[in-house]
């Protein structure tokens, strides 16, 4: 599977998903800074984590107007896989790949723990080596990850099967809607998630089950 | 030409900011406080002459960056 990263000024979770991603597909991920026009020929695009243009005017606003995101969006209209971690997640939802918006912690206070999350449809590209259901650990780390949609946007979530994960046991840690923690779009071949899968995949991490995610893309492109 | 435009959230949208600088208003001793939302204003300086341009640019300037229509409503006001 090849795969191509986007760094934008202040992401910082980059290099983790370099590591996951080559660790995971055995070849190492092709690097996209902001201003580039296209992206490479490549079967996975990911936006990753971070504070992109320090989170200035809100955050993913910046970055979702740059010059790569032209093409991302032109290709993720095509049914490329694109996915979206933390501020990557923003940046989407502030391009218009998704849904909903993410806003300041309903805590106000910046969380960085370990949740529980609910794999909550496995019917997804990003989803399908997960048990339906399953109920893993994935840490957090983020100021703005409280998930917002109108009530009819949030209804069709639901109903078309797009809510891919959930936090469970009470650890909702930012005042979700309906404790949402990662969504795709209609077609599916987007998703965007405030955990970090990338942060568990290897033992000393405490967990491997972020590799998960990763190993159901590998198969699906395949 | 100058304006200002001022973007709040939506009705129904939660504000958790607002909602802790209300508690510090009533903190202070300011009793009659019944609600605080929290916005933001951008001054903006124009090269427009004509006022109705202004206007036309600077709705498009908030619908494509300085507002998410998501969430959160915009008001211009040429100054």
């Amino acid at each position: 599977m090849k795969t191509a990263v986007i760094v934008f000024p202040g992401s910082n979770r980059d290099r983790d998903m370099f590591h996951a991603l080559e660790l995971i597909t055995g070849s190492r991920p092709q690097s996209v800074w902001h201003t580039e026009a296209t992206l490479p020929d490549v079967d996975l695009v990911v936006v990753p984590g971070g504070f992109s243009y320090g989170d200035y005017l809100r955050s993913g606003a910046i970055a979702a107007r740059s010059p790569i995101l032209k093409d991302l969006v032109a290709q993720a209209d095509k049914g490329m896989t694109v996915l979206g971690v933390c501020n990557g997640f923003q940046i989407l939802t502030e391009a218009g790949l998704l849904p909903g918006a993410l806003m300041r912690n309903a805590g106000l206070n910046f969380v960085c723990k370990e949740v529980m999350l609910e794999t909550v449809s496995d019917g997804t590209r990003f989803s399908s080596k997960f048990e339906k259901g399953q109920v893993w650990r994935c840490p957090v780390a983020h100021h703005d990850g409280n998930y917002f949609a109108d009530g009819d946007t949030l209804k069709a979530l639901e109903d078309n099967g797009q809510v891919v994960f959930r936090y469970a046991n009470g650890t909702n840690p930012n005042g979700s809607i309906n404790d949402i923690a990662g969504i795709t779009n209609a077609k599916g071949n987007v998703l965007g998630m405030m955990p970090h899968p990338e942060n568990l995949v290897e033992p000393l991490h405490g967990g491997t089950e972020g590799r998960i995610l990763f190993e159901s893309l590998l198969e699906a492109a395949a | 030409m100058k304006a200002r435009v001022t973007v709040t959230l939506k009705n129904g949208v939660l504000d958790p900011q607002g909602k802790a600088i209300e508690g510090a208003l009533g903190g202070l001793g300011f009793d009659s406080i019944a609600a605080v939302r929290q916005g933001k204003v951008f001054d903006v300086e124009l090269a427009h002459t004509d006022a109705g341009a202004a206007k036309a640019d600077l709705e498009q300037m908030c619908e494509k960056l300085l507002a998410n229509t998501v969430i959160e409503n915009f008001a211009i006001e040429i100054v």
